[in-house]
């Protein structure tokens, strides 16, 4: 009996040890935002990590973004989690630790706004607009929209689930075209790596996306683009653990300078 | 270690489970068991049915075991030659071999994915080829899902049976040998029966990863209804939009599993156990 007592206790030192040791990695950023609030709580003083969502399409603008804000505001890290719009959403409804969220399409942010997950009202930053991609050399010769129809290629489009997705099928029902893709894709990055890979003979995805790949893909513009334009929102979460850096980090991106970035990436600034 | 002189009580206690195991063990099964109660917990038991009866439901869970089922098959036939020349060859670089089987257990699924379309992909080392001199493109088709679930799942399958056959005893197969018996009879009748237990577990695994395989499939497979989106997919895109629906079908791949896992069990592997 006191043997087994004895390793009931140690089994706790250890678990309790063992969990301390987690929380001291994953809280590192506390220290950082107290100092923040040390300094007496002027809003100058931004320092610490800003954790921010971000639609995958805004992989390389907002990578550009985070460096010019660390440049501006020394001690200040930002760290992104890009992925499809809806996943982070969910992430942010479960408690994710996260100051701002940048989404791809209004009606996601909308979900955020419904659950009271928002500190303020959105704002929109950017418009992202479709275009068709292909490989390098274009193997199939794809022209249009009506292509998508031809069961002989092999096409990928964004999962209706996802921004990407939505708006390929307000493209597709403006153009009267009934794609036939072969992979429903869970990202913009996804179905973009597909095309790059050389994999598909062609794909949908944003415009800043074929300008991000570079040489590897061809983008084809398509008329049908303007009725899908996806608006971008952002806004600080209610929870966020380093607000003040966050509304910075805002403030930045709806900067002249954050519109350069933007625009040059492709996106259209309001 | 600890006294000298035991009496018979003294015995029967030792020998029974080792008193500092105990609560770890009960942590770990709090461990492990606390989430599928949180998601026994979560579902959504009013909308259940509805959930489960959806045609993308069972589209995917029947597309789930088959795949599951045919990358098993494909997993032992190619497996279990690969473990008895790991276990039994005698050759330089057998180590490095072994690593190689293993790469996929520590590879992101994701990439693994990646490194499929390397392979068999449109412009693959093999899919090249392939496309060009047959036709036959691998990415995208229910025989990628195949394909990328067997990739995933074969090493657990070949470091089942490689570690039976190295606890067999080869004074059978030395028996047998001495007797007549030819290599290939030997190692149908002989070798192969003594490591049934190690291999039907080693299938089990196998059956088990490959069910859940998610990356490696999303990425070569894709999704699409019906041909490439299984259930772990289905899962991945339903928590995009409806979180609860999503709770539901994962409740469904768990019970399918548990139900063939234990069925299996009770078929096979108490037998040579």
């Amino acid at each position: 009996m006191p043997r087994s007592l004895t390793s009931i206790g140690a089994a706790g030192v250890l678990l309790t040890a063992i969990l301390a040791g987690c929380g001291q990695g994953s809280d590192s950023a506390d220290p950082a935002s107290d100092a923040t609030s040390d300094t007496g709580g002027e809003p100058s003083a931004i320092s610490g990590t800003v954790v921010v969502l971000a639609a995958a399409s805004l992989t390389e603008s907002f990578t550009e973004l985070g460096a010019i804000f660390e440049a501006a505001h020394p001690g200040s890290t930002v760290s992104f989690s890009f992925a499809a719009s809806s996943e982070l959403a969910t992430q942010v409804e479960q408690g994710a630790p996260a100051d701002v969220f940048a989404s791809a399409s209004p009606a996601t942010m909308a979900l955020v706004v419904g659950k009271g997950d928002t500190a303020a009202a959105p704002i929109t930053f950017a418009r992202n607009s479709l275009e068709i991609v292909v490989p390098a050399g274009n193997p199939a010769d794809v022209t249009g929209l009506d292509d998508f129809a031809r069961t002989s290629l092999t096409i990928a489009l964004c999962a209706p689930e996802v921004p990407c997705g939505a708006a390929a099928d307000k493209a597709f029902s403006a153009a009267g075209v009934t794609p036939a893709p072969d992979t429903l894709e869970a990202d913009v990055k996804a179905t973009l790596s597909k095309v790059t890979l050389g994999e598909v003979d062609a794909a949908l995805v944003y415009r800043t996306d074929v300008l991000a790949a570079g040489d590897k893909v061809e983008g084809i513009e398509f008329p049908e683009a303007t009725e899908a334009v996806n608006d971008y929102p952002i806004a600080v979460l209610r929870d966020a653990p380093n607000a003040v850096a966050a509304e910075a980090f805002v403030d930045l991106v709806l900067s002249a300078e954050g519109s350069r970035t933007l625009s040059k990436a492709g996106f259209d600034v309001p | 270690m600890h006294g000298r002189g035991r009496s018979a009580s003294d015995t029967r206690r030792t020998t029974g489970l080792p008193a500092p195991l105990v609560p770890l063990a009960g942590i770990a099964l709090l461990f492990l068991g606390l989430p599928i109660l949180g998601l026994v917990v979560r579902t959504p038991w009013t909308t259940l049915a509805e959930v489960l009866t959806r045609r993308e439901s069972l589209d995917a869970l029947r597309l789930s075991l088959v795949c599951a089922s045919l990358a098993t098959g494909l997993c032992l036939v190619l497996g279990v030659p690969l473990a008895v020349v790991l276990a039994r060859g005698h050759f330089p670089g057998r180590g490095l071999l072994r690593a190689v089987v293993t790469v996929p257990l520590v590879l992101p699924p994701v990439v693994g994915g990646v490194a499929l379309f390397t392979a068999f992909g449109r412009r693959g080392i093999v899919g090249r080829p392939l496309d060009e001199m047959f036709g036959i493109t691998l990415p995208f088709t229910t025989a990628a899902v195949v394909v990328a679930e067997a990739f995933v799942a074969m090493p657990f399958l070949v470091i089942a049976v490689e570690g039976a056959l190295r606890g067999s005893d080869r004074r059978f197969d030395e028996a047998a040998a001495t007797l007549g018996a030819s290599r290939w009879y030997t190692f149908r009748r002989v070798t192969l029966p003594l490591v049934a237990p190690g291999v039907a577990a080693g299938a089990v695994l196998c059956w088990a990863r490959a069910l859940g395989e998610f990356g490696a499939t999303i990425t070569f497979a894709g999704n699409f209804p019906g041909t490439t989106r299984t259930m772990p997919v289905e899962v991945y895109l339903t928590l995009q939009q409806d979180p609860p629906a999503a709770v539901a079908l994962s409740l469904v791949l768990l019970v399918v599993s548990v139900a063939v896992l234990a069925g299996l069990r009770d078929r096979w592997l108490t037998t040579g156990a």
